[in-house]
């Protein structure tokens, strides 16, 4: 059963509906992912929104979601399906203490070992078997290259093929979107099969947006200042880790908490913590605040 | 692939044939250099037939999800849609002019001409007799003349780096070392509880990290393309990710990308864009601060091999830079510098740059030839 693929002007307006505010490129290729059936690779820097998105695309889709987190050494049996041994030993001596093991039960309960409830289904299996959904790879550039090659077979017929049990495919392709933070090249073979999109640090106008969206308590006047100085921060003050979209999050409710309506060099000096994570960045945040707020 | 054309051609204008346009647009986009394949065009058409022709915004998005594949494409992708589709409005009356390529002039190979080179053999019957290859293994590549510089630059191919290794966490089976107690059990499980063979384990090998840092100061202007072509010959032939280069001088420039293009030509072309210092003075001392800083203790020199090349020429201060060798030597498993005057004749360690980093270095070693590199990859190989 195919779920109709929604518009465009639909599918951002219903990604906008829960909060997750998309520009017209990034909402047009999400589209094709929806209606090519084609895996989505979204990188960018941290804190860009690249899992946010996959997140809101579930639940304006109102499909389940199913993550899978990469990691170093992550294989098969983790992502993908396992068979549930002790369960199946289970299964045997009871089937031997009921005496139905011998003669010509033998084949049958051997079959009965290989049943699909003592799958275990990893994420992807179980992204496959409850399609239509959501399955999110996160961060794909932590796990091994040869992680990557097991994936592909998934990624270009949504299919696994089980050599004891058979092969299990999705009736509807699930939406997949892979994220990676670039700590590696990917490989070209896994980037051919997907549709690609570089997500970058959102506009002046955007961020105000995203802000008044996700922190609503937060005036208008200090989510515009504190929009303007982080877009400053992330262009000119050459930072070890310029701040994400997160960050200003953090920093706008942090000054919220405390009462701020009119940023100033004393509160912002109290709530760095939440926009810069380096001690480095820290002394030149302070420096570039003091030039700023003085002017 | 359903191709199916939806969205007429806007108009009965033109009567070139809209996939027609579009696959011309892939093939200047494969000229521009973004490696677009057979599979990636016929997604584009397919892309393009789901948003439709008629926004173009979303036909420019369209391409560039499908064709591109790293944030270096999307420069490309946008300066060659708007050659293609603004100024011409969908006609390809001709090819666009493809970026230029670099291309090298081929000078006629003269192998007669050994120039300055022969002064040093005449006391050598047997040198003298040595192919002209071998002379050219072993001469100062700063000393050489633009056809010889050429000659070795195709020689350079036939260096076989190998990356050196280190041992992992994770353990992979093995048919002797230790047992390995967790994969035996579920084997016997998958028996059904009999006792099944026992399984082998051993600590697996990776590539491990390896950083050259180029000094491309004015002293060292004579060595730098020979170091540039040996930097990228290491890049491409090591496992993807293990070899990162940066060149240092007044300031530090990652160039691992601009070398990662299998073509040393190109490479070499977008490594001098990339450059902004090159034979400027040498502050070696402070860019190396800014390397462990940006790069280095966040994870890339740690347990890696990292490799100098600087003649120890130091402007700025040579204390500054003893330091920050100690910092780094704390960080790598090995540091090796190369000085290109280390294997000459007369040479001795005097100045104050190399004096000052010597005693944190695990190897120095010279690098002036063909032959000096290849014993150098044997170092880096060995570490």
């Amino acid at each position: 059963m195919q779920p109709p693929t929604p518009d465009l002007p639909t599918l951002t307006a219903g990604l906008a509906a829960t909060g997750y505010l998309v520009d017209e490129d990034l909402a047009t290729v999400a589209y094709l992912a929806l209606r090519m059936q084609r895996p989505l690779l979204l990188e960018g820097e941290p804190g860009t929104g690249k899992t946010a998105l996959a997140e809101a695309l579930a639940e304006s889709l109102e499909l389940p979601l199913v993550r899978l987190q990469c990691y170093e050494g992550i294989d098969a049996t983790q992502a993908l399906y396992d068979w549930d041994f002790p369960r199946q030993i289970l299964h045997l001596r009871a089937l031997e203490a009921a005496g139905g093991v011998g003669g010509a039960g033998v084949e049958e309960a051997e079959k009965s070992l290989y049943d699909e409830r003592f799958l275990l289904a990893r994420p992807v299996l179980d992204a496959l078997q409850r399609s239509p959904a959501v399955l999110l790879v996160d961060e794909v550039d932590r796990a091994d290259d040869e992680f990557e090659a097991f994936l592909l077979e998934v990624l270009s017929t949504y299919q696994v093929s089980i050599p004891e049990y058979g092969t299990i495919r999705a009736a509807t392709p699930p939406l997949v979107v892979l994220t990676s933070n670039r700590t590696r090249e990917l490989h070209d073979a896994l980037k051919r099969r997907c549709l690609y999109h570089w997500i970058d640090h959102p506009g002046l106008e955007r961020e105000v947006q995203i802000v008044r969206s996700r922190a609503p308590q937060v005036s208008e006047q200090l989510a515009r200042q504190v929009v303007e100085v982080v877009q400053k921060l992330r262009l000119g003050a050459d930072l070890e880790k310029p701040p994400g979209v997160a960050e200003t999050l953090d920093w706008a409710r942090a000054l919220d908490y405390l009462g701020t309506t009119d940023l100033d060099l004393a509160s912002s000096a109290r709530t760095l913590g939440a926009l810069v994570k380096y001690r480095e960045d820290a002394d030149k945040v302070q420096h570039a605040l003091d030039q700023m707020l003085r002017a | 692939m359903s191709s199916t054309r939806s969205g007429d051609p806007r108009d009965g204008r033109h009567r070139h044939d809209v996939e027609e346009v579009l696959l011309g647009f892939t093939r200047a986009l494969r000229a521009a250099g973004v490696a677009v394949t057979q599979d990636r065009a016929q997604t584009y058409l397919a892309a393009v037939a789901a948003v439709g022709l008629a926004d173009q915004r979303a036909t420019y998005v369209a391409g560039r999800a499908t064709l591109c594949a790293s944030p270096d494409d999307l420069a490309r992708y946008d300066q060659v849609f708007h050659a293609w589709f603004d100024h011409r409005d969908g006609l390809p009356r001709s090819r666009p002019g493809a970026p230029p390529t670099p291309t090298v002039a081929t000078l006629p190979l003269d192998d007669s001409g050994g120039g300055e080179g022969e002064e040093q053999q005449d006391d050598d019957v047997v040198r003298a007799r040595a192919s002209e290859a071998e002379v050219l293994r072993q001469r100062d590549v700063a000393s050489l003349s633009a056809n010889e510089r050429q000659r070795l630059a195709a020689m350079m191919a036939s260096l076989r780096p190998r990356p050196p290794l280190r041992r992992t966490m994770r353990h992979q089976r093995w048919h002797r070392g230790d047992v390995d107690a967790a994969r035996t059990l579920r084997a016997s499980l998958r028996h059904m509880g009999e006792p099944a063979a026992i399984q082998w384990r051993r600590r697996g090998t990776r590539p491990r990290k390896v950083v050259l840092l180029l000094d491309v100061s004015g002293s060292m202007s004579g060595y730098a393309d020979a170091l540039l072509r040996l930097a990228h010959r290491i890049t491409v032939a090591s496992p993807r990710g293990s070899v990162e280069v940066f060149t240092v001088g007044t300031r530090l420039t990652h160039l691992t990308r601009a070398l990662r293009n299998r073509d040393a030509e190109r490479a070499l072309v977008a490594a001098g864009e990339t450059v902004p210092d090159w034979s400027g003075g040498t502050r070696l001392g402070e860019t190396l601060r800014v390397f462990l800083e940006r790069w280095g203790r966040r994870g890339m020199a740690r347990g890696a091999v990292v490799v100098v090349f600087s003649d120890g020429w130091e402007r700025g201060d040579a204390a500054l830079l003893g330091e920050q060798m100690k910092r780094l030597s704390r960080v790598a498993h090995r540091v090796v510098w190369v000085n290109p005057h280390r294997g000459k004749v007369g040479y001795e360690a005097v100045q104050q740059g190399v004096l000052a980093a010597l005693p944190h270095c695990h190897d120095f070693v010279a690098g002036h030839s063909l032959a000096t590199f290849e014993e150098l990859i044997e170092v880096v190989a060995r570490a």
